[in-house]
Order: C-alpha cells, then sequence, then structure tokens
C-alpha cells in the first residue's frame, strides 16, 4: 500500500471538511432529508475498512468483532442506498410528465 | 511492473474514483432536478470500492466475510425496501448507527492486535472508537424512541455531571491507551463506558428535537469513519468520512438553529423540564364543523397548508395531495410551507409529501412563504403545533421565544385540524388557537380532511 505521510492525510482532512461544507451549504430545505440520507449512505464506506480489519484479524475475538463489523457496515451501506433511492425517486416537478 | 505493484495501483487508482464518484454524487444531491442521478453515482462509487477490497493484500477469513456482507446487505435491503415512508426517520438512525458501530469494531480490532503503534495511530484509533461507539447506542436509542419502542425521555436530576463523568471516565481510559499503557479489560472498559455515554445523552431527549439528533449522530459517524480511514492508512475513508461529517454538522446546526437554539440546549437542557407553561392564552378555543372549514377553502383564492408531525402520524399525506388537487381544480391557489424542524428528521414533511405525489415546486420554505400569509385567505394548519405558536414572536419569557415561525396567524383565516386540546411537544400554549380568525377542526388529521374532501366534492 501508498502509506500516506502524517501531513498529507492532514491536508486531506481539512479540504475535504471544505468540501463537504461547500457541497451541502446551498441544499434547499426539501433536500435536507434525501441529503441526510445520502451522506449516510456515503460514511457506508467504512464497509471497507470492516473488510480489511476482518481479512487482518488473526484471533478468535478479532475475527468475531470484524464480523460483526462487517455486517454493520453492510447494513448501514445497502440500507441507506435503498432508502436515499426510495425517496429521491419521488421527487418530482409539476411540470414534468407523469407527474 | 510486478504482479503485486499493478494489483496496489488498482486498489487505490478504485478508490480515488470512489472518492470522486462520492463527492460527485452528494454534489448532485443538492439539486432536486439532478438528486435521482447523485445517489447512483455514489452507488457506483461505494461498489467499486466494495469489490476492489477483495484484492487487498495480506486478507484472509473471505468465507467470514462474504458472510457477513451478505447477511447484513440482505437485512438492511430487505427492511430498507419495506419500511413506510414515515417511518424514515428511524430507519436512517439505525442504518446511521450501524455505521458508527463498524467504526468502532475497526478501532478495537486495531488496538487489540496492538503491536507497538505510534501515539498518534492509538490516538485517532481511540477517538474514532470513542465517537462510533456513541453515535453507535446513540443512534439506537434514538430509533427506539422514534419507533415507539421507547415511550418516556428519562431525566434524573445531575444527569449532566453523570454524563459527564463517564466522558472523562472513558476518555481517561483512551488517554492511557495512548501512553501505552493499559491492556484488553482497558479497551474494553472503554468501548463499554462509551457506549454507555451514548445511551444517557441520547435518553433524556424529546421527539421533536430527533432531526437535530438523529443529524449530528450522521455528523459523528461521519467523522468516526475518517478517523479510522487514518489508522487503516486509507484515503477513500478518510474523504468520505470527513466530507460527512463537515456537512453533517452544518446541516445539525441549521436544524438546532430553525429552533433558535444552540446545539449544547438541545443536548443538555432537556426541553420539558425548563418549560414553564406560560402566561394564561387569552380568548377562547373556537371549533368549526369539517363542512364550514371545507366551504371556506372553496371558496378562496389562496390557501396555504402548514403540515407538522400530527400529518404523518395521522398519514394523511395523500389525503393532503387529493384535497390539494381538487382545490387546484376550482382555481384555488394552494401552496405548502414548511417549517424547517416539522417532523421528526430534516425535510421529513417534504419526504412524506413528495410520497404523496405533491410536485416538489408547490412546497416553500420558512423564508420563501412567511410574507405570503398575509394574502392568504386560509391557512391550513395540519398537526404542526410549536412551528407556527406566534409567541415565539411576541412573549420573551417563553421557551421559544425567538424561534423563528410560520406567519399561520396573519392569514385572513386559520383553520387548525388538530386531534384534542392539548399543548405541543414543549407544553406551552399555543396562542395561534385563541386567536379571532382561527378555527379548531377537532379529529384525526386523515379523517378530518377526508371530510373536506367529500364536502368539496358535493359542492
Amino acid at each position: 500500500m501508498i502509506e500516506l505521510s502524517a501531513f498529507a492525510a492532514l491536508y486531506i482532512f481539512m479540504l475535504a471538511a471544505f468540501t463537504g461544507y461547500e457541497v451541502i451549504a446551498r441544499v434547499p430545505a426539501i433536500l435536507h432529508t434525501p441529503l441526510m440520507s445520502g451522506s449516510n449512505f456515503v460514511h457506508g464506506i467504512v464497509l471497507v475498512g470492516a473488510m480489511v480489519a476482518l481479512g487482518q484479524a488473526d484471533s478468535v475475538l478479532t475475527q468475531c468483532i470484524g464480523f460483526a463489523g462487517v455486517v454493520l457496515a453492510a447494513g448501514n451501506a445497502v440500507g441507506g442506498y435503498v432508502v436515499t433511492e426510495r425517496m429521491l425517486e419521488m421527487f418530482r416537478s409539476s411540470k414534468e410528465p407523469g407527474s | 511492473m510486478s504482479a503485486a505493484a499493478a494489483g496496489n495501483l488498482a486498489i487505490q487508482v478504485s478508490y480515488y474514483v470512489a472518492a470522486f464518484l462520492f463527492i460527485m454524487g452528494l454534489k448532485r444531491m443538492s439539486s432536486p432536478v439532478t438528486a435521482a442521478s447523485g445517489i447512483r453515482w455514489a452507488g457506483l462509487g461505494m461498489l467499486v470500492a466494495t469489490l476492489i477490497t477483495f484484492a487487498y493484500p495480506g486478507m484472509g477469513n473471505y468465507l467470514l466475510m462474504t458472510t457477513a456482507i451478505f447477511i447484513g446487505g440482505v437485512l438492511a435491503w430487505w427492511t430498507g425496501k419495506r419500511v413506510p415512508m414515515t417511518d424514515m426517520p428511524q430507519m436512517i438512525a439505525l442504518y446511521n448507527g450501524m455505521g458508527g458501530g463498524a467504526a468502532a469494531t475497526i478501532s478495537a480490532i486495531e488496538l487489540l492486535k496492538g503491536g507497538g503503534h505510534s501515539e498518534v495511530f492509538v490516538a485517532l484509533a481511540v477517538l474514532g472508537g470513542l465517537i462510533g461507539s456513541v453515535s453507535f447506542s446513540g443512534s439506537l436509542i434514538a430509533f427506539g424512541k422514534l419507533q415507539g419502542l421507547i415511550r418516556r425521555s428519562i431525566r434524573f436530576r445531575g444527569q449532566n455531571i453523570v454524563n459527564l463523568l463517564i466522558l472523562l471516565a472513558a476518555a481517561g481510559i483512551g488517554a492511557s491507551l495512548i501512553a501505552g499503557n493499559g491492556g484488553q479489560q482497558s479497551i474494553v472498559a472503554m468501548f463499554l463506558l462509551a457506549l454507555l455515554l451514548g445511551l444517557t445523552m441520547t435518553l433524556p431527549i424529546g421527539g421533536a428535537d430527533m432531526p437535530v439528533v438523529i443529524s449530528l449522530y450522521n455528523a459523528l459517524t461521519g467523522l468516526a469513519v475518517g478517523f479510522e480511514g487514518f489508522v487503516l492508512n486509507n484515503a477513500a475513508m478518510i474523504i468520505a468520512g470527513t466530507v460527512v461529517g463537515s456537512a453533517g454538522s452544518l446541516l445539525t446546526q441549521l436544524m438546532a438553529k430553525a429552533m433558535n437554539r444552540s446545539l449544547a440546549n438541545v443536548l443538555f437542557s432537556g426541553f420539558g423540564e425548563t418549560a414553564v407553561a406560560g402566561g394564561e392564552a387569552r380568548g377562547s378555543l373556537k371549533p368549526i364543523e369539517a363542512a364550514d372549514a371545507a366551504i371556506m377553502m372553496a371558496f378562496a383564492q389562496k390557501v396555504i397548508i402548514v403540515p407538522g408531525y400530527g400529518m404523518a402520524v395521522a398519514q394523511a399525506q395523500h389525503k393532503v395531495w387529493e384535497l390539494t388537487q381538487l382545490l387546484t381544480e376550482r382555481g384555488v391557489q394552494v401552496k405548502f410551507a414548511i417549517h424547517p424542524v416539522a417532523g421528526r428528521m430534516p425535510g421529513h414533511m417534504n419526504v412524506l409529501l413528495a410520497e404523496a405525489g405533491v410536485p416538489y415546486d408547490l412546497i416553500y420554505d420558512l423564508d420563501e412563504i412567511n410574507a405570503e400569509f398575509e394574502t392568504a385567505d386560509v391557512a391550513l394548519v395540519i398537526g404542526a403545533n410549536d412551528v407556527v405558536n406566534p409567541v415565539a414572536r411576541s412573549d420573551p419569557s417563553s421557551p421559544i421565544y425567538g424561534m423563528p415561525i410560520l406567519n399561520a396567524d396573519k392569514a385572513k383565516n386559520c383553520i387548525v385540524i388538530k386531534r384534542g386540546q392539548g399543548a405541543g411537544f414543549s407544553g406551552i400554549e399555543n396562542e395561534l388557537f385563541y386567536l379571532d380568525n382561527t378555527r379548531m377542526l377537532y379529529g384525526d388529521g386523515q379523517a378530518m380532511v377526508n371530510e373536506l374532501i367529500q364536502t368539496i366534492k358535493e359542492l
């Protein structure tokens, strides 16, 4: 793996924090729920970390914890996606046909 | 290039692409026109990142891993597809808690493995573990409250001090871990304390404050994921987690601001306790029959509908849309006014109205519509209470003084559909109900709107 230096990681942290702020800053209130739900899905990326942690677990205890972690993370990612998509599917304008 | 190096490159490129897709996806979700495609972009990013992780070097336990993904994924898919829109807040809280819990397990594994890591590594693992655990147990309590499993808000004297002591104890153990002391027992104790803190922090918070709480735990989970990203040296996790952490913090601030309260006040005040019933409301409550209310609306030029949590409880959103269509056919202009904290999560009312088929261009935010109430013939309040209480403007001694409200009282007539005569969540009498131009329509939201519809149809 490419090792991130501590400072490179800090720069990523800072820039990502500003990105998150800017992306959300001008969102209309009607999208607050889908957006919260969408960002809830995005932190489902914890699945990747949970998989790596389980993959490298070498004792029964850590394997058990890792297993629980992957179950939880998969639930976060999949559940977050399903409910966000369902909500966003419903938003339509009165000008669109088929509404 | 060796095969291993090529594999590493493929993993890094995939994570890079995933991070890009997440940010683009969230950006697209910030406009109703592109929102639906936004979640698919982000979903694609997640798929890419997950699949490539199977090729991560130095891993085993693939059978366990696939089984776990299958169990978690299928359960979440099944529940996510079936949950009714009115139950969305608790499902989001639940999925969010799962993410926090997952971040905590990563931290637990890395700490238990031990092996002479730097202080920074341990510190980040501890921090992510603490935050993730609080988010996990706190979100589960929020889920339990919204689902109606936990009906009471449990408060006792000195609660904040107890919470503070738990936090200090957990942080103290964390600090000793960072310093290189402590073994398995300390690690377990730290996580148990953090889980307990999530419980004791969330139990006293009432239902109407849930928009702030859900949003806060979402941000905390993001942050925990970001910290664990540092621990695992995974840039995709750092970026996705931090973006969510900062976006969620902003959203939390917006929610707290919409109630004119600080985040600290929401978390630590135990609202119902401090609220002393304000002065006796003047005047009397004037009931109205559904038929009369229907005629009033049918011959109006402009009607503004103000929905609140009561509409969600009564599942009245479909009937409300039917009523809107009927009125529109008669040439009445109908608009919806949504308060930022109406309901149990940010944007709750918007989702329910969208479910019923209400186009989003009929729906207006507080700032957009407040000036229009003066030109409205009827303001129809369905299951909303504190967000239309004029004491927030007029009475500095009221606990909700200063909270921006919808000016339903300024409409020429105001019809309030309400289940019975009681105060709102905050326990404060609503002066709106006693005004000369207000009429109370007592009954279940859905049944009453249905009666309105029947009367208008017969006109």
